[in-house]
């Protein structure tokens, strides 16, 4: 599928001409990105090109010079998607936006159970104090089960990153935007991770864009986007992604 | 073992008091790590809040009057919350992660507060009034058109000279009204009555216990409580560990960390608000009340480990009976029974009286933080930082 295909209406993520400084330094440049409806959407590229930094200012935490952002409003993607540029990053997570950073940003001195429940306050209308963690995210990740009690901080990396996944996953968000899951976690990990991941996008349709640098995880994205310099030098569909596009934009 | 009864309760009297007027700044530096200087000023609004509630109960007459503390500790807490609201939304929210500022502009609003209580007068109010009406009425107003974003600085520079010129103004066309411009308070010293019910006390364990002592250890138990309570049970209690410990990643998990931030500042200013309202019983209140408080509670969060009530409850007591055992001059009686050699027995006599017994607990608590930089309970676990 390419970018002219693409109706305005499918759209979960629209990002329009976007360039981002810090400082004076120009990071981004000229980004247009899209992710359709219930597809999953890869972006490629070397350390420094400027992933996460597109990530964070998806999320909010840095705000672009010049540029648009819109999020598709309902979920049947019928009316017309609203501009999300100017609003606080809690603003967007309450609109259906779940967040894995790069390094999980676990709250550390948390119990597992607080840090899931935390989860719920993306959901519209907030925590209530009632909720319990649905058994789907057990079925998920199994190993939070047997941790609930422990803080957060304490776990290792693996289990922070699954952590990381599910609390997202509370607030039942319709795009969820993941950097770099895979970063530094044992092979049998990644595995678990990424079959959670295809088993979240068949369960309930949820969109999702991906930062990664892990082969086999890219090439389960519907669609890829790879970023050099700071804007977006190619994208396509995953199964035409050819070795030599692999060969210039991942480092492999 | 009366002697040592006495001992343990008066100190845990004195640290009583400390730990309640410690506890909203447990919260507020030690949790938001903010230098809130004006805390002892927050204590000082609190006391003089007991005050004019219990003036207004005197107005009812005796049956009332007993109970005019149960009200006065949520009017003390109302209070200070709304001043510490103002002040984090009006100072504090601009200077987070900029603690020398921070010390600065709370040490400055402290100032402001103390000659505020001296200077308090209707028709400073009235003036205080207008201003906030023409200034933020006005950019109510101004926020109300659709190119707000572009005039935004026009409109301060205008409203702002201009609704201070004219309060200003009012004011100095009513001070010659004498029934206006009286000052509430005047900068003297007020007295906070006990209840008939607070006053005295018993002999029950050989030696006096002042009832207004056991009110405060008492009220200090329960804040105690109330507070354990609302930060680990509650749901806002959880969104403030988070967002003091993950500013950024809160915010992207839907938490609103500015409402947060005003709610932390609120519920710490709050709780000194209550310590005020308990030291108004212990002596006379004046608009420098606060200053004798401020150093004792920052020495309790810090010797407690910052961000550990714990830690600050430990502190609280230990200073406290530290202090009474060498002010009192228990300790130098004991030692003297104990037939300790004279230069010991001297050393501890010249300590033995309440501002020598300051002096040589803060030298310990600087012998104590060489040893332990941390406090009692430093953080530990894979995310301590140092």
């Amino acid at each position: 599928m390419t970018q002219a295909t693409v109706q305005a209406t499918d759209l979960m993520l629209g990002i329009s001409d976007l360039n981002v400084y810090y400082g004076e330094s120009h990071i981004l440049r000229n980004v247009d990105l899209n992710v359709p409806f219930g597809q999953m959407v890869c972006l490629i590229g070397r350390n420094g090109v400027g992933k996460t930094t597109l990530l964070k200012t998806i999320m909010g935490l840095l705000s672009p010079r010049t540029g648009n952002i819109v999020l598709g409003d309902q979920p049947d993607g019928m009316a017309s998607p609203r501009s999300i540029t100017k609003l606080t990053p809690d603003r967007r997570a309450k609109l259906g936006i779940g967040y894995v950073p790069q390094g999980r940003e676990i709250i550390p001195r948390v119990s597992v159970k607080d840090n899931l429940l935390l989860g719920l306050e993306a959901k519209p209308e907030g925590r209530k104090g009632n909720e319990s963690i649905p058994e789907e995210i057990f079925e998920l990740f199994p190993v939070l089960k047997t941790m609930l009690s422990r803080m957060g901080g304490d776990l290792s990396g693996g289990q922070q990153q699954q952590l990381a996944i599910a609390r997202a996953l509370m607030g039942k968000p319709r795009l969820l935007v993941l950097d770099e899951p895979t970063e530094g976690i044992q092979p049998s990990i990644i595995l678990e991770i990424e079959a959670a991941v295809k088993r979240i996008i068949a369960a309930t349709g949820i969109s999702v864009l991906l930062v990664e640098q892990h082969l086999h995880f890219v090439r389960q994205a519907d669609k890829y986007y790879a970023m050099q310099k700071g804007g977006i030098v190619a994208s396509g569909s995953t199964k035409e992604l050819s070795r030599e596009v692999i060969q210039r934009f991942l480092a492999v | 073992m009366s002697t040592l009864l006495e001992g343990l309760f008066n100190g845990i009297s004195i640290g009583s008091v400390l730990l309640i007027a410690a506890l909203g700044l447990a919260i507020i530096f030690g949790l938001m790590g903010v230098i809130n200087l004006a805390h002892g000023e927050l204590i000082m609004l609190g006391a003089y809040s007991t005050f004019v509630v219990q003036n207004i109960f005197k107005l009812f007459g005796d049956p009332w009057f007993d109970f005019y503390i149960i009200v006065a500790i949520p009017v003390a807490f109302v209070v200070s919350a709304a001043v510490g609201i103002i002040l984090e939304r009006g100072a504090i929210r601009f200077l987070y992660g900029r603690p020398l500022e921070t010390l600065l502009a709370t040490w400055g609003v402290s100032l402001i507060l103390q000659q505020f209580v001296r200077s308090v007068s209707w028709l400073l109010v009235i003036s205080l009034g207008i201003f906030c009406l023409l200034f933020f009425g006005g950019m109510q107003l101004v926020k109300s058109r659709t190119d707000w974003q572009r005039v935004k600085t026009k409109a301060i520079a205008l409203l702002l000279p201009l609704g201070a010129a004219i309060a200003i103004a009012f004011y100095f066309l009513l001070s010659k009204n004498s029934a206006l411009s009286t000052p509430w308070f005047s900068s003297r010293n007020v007295d906070v009555t006990a209840p008939a019910w607070l006053r005295g006390g018993t002999d029950a364990l050989g030696f006096q216990i002042p009832y207004a002592r056991l009110f405060i250890i008492g009220l200090t138990l329960l804040c105690l409580l109330g507070v354990y309570w609302f930060l680990q049970r509650s749901t806002w209690g959880l969104k403030i560990r988070s967002v003091t410990q993950n500013r950024t990643m809160s915010s992207c998990l839907g938490i609103p960390t500015a409402k947060v931030d005003a709610l932390t500042f609120a519920l710490g200013s709050g709780l000194a608000g209550i310590a005020g309202c308990a030291v108004s019983l212990l002596g006379s209140v004046g608009p420098n009340t606060g200053q004798n408080y401020i150093i004792d509670t920052f020495m309790v969060v810090v010797v407690g480990g910052v961000g550990n009530l714990l830690g600050a409850i430990l502190a609280a007591m230990g200073i406290g009976i530290l202090s009474y055992l060498i002010g009192s001059g228990t300790l130098a009686l004991v030692l003297t029974n104990l037939k300790a050699p004279q230069s010991l027995l001297d050393f501890f006599f010249f300590f033995a009286s309440s501002s020598m017994a300051k002096v040589m607990v803060f030298a310990l608590i600087i012998i104590f933080l060489q040893i332990k930089p941390a406090g009692l309970f430093p953080q530990k676990g894979r995310t301590a930082e140092l």
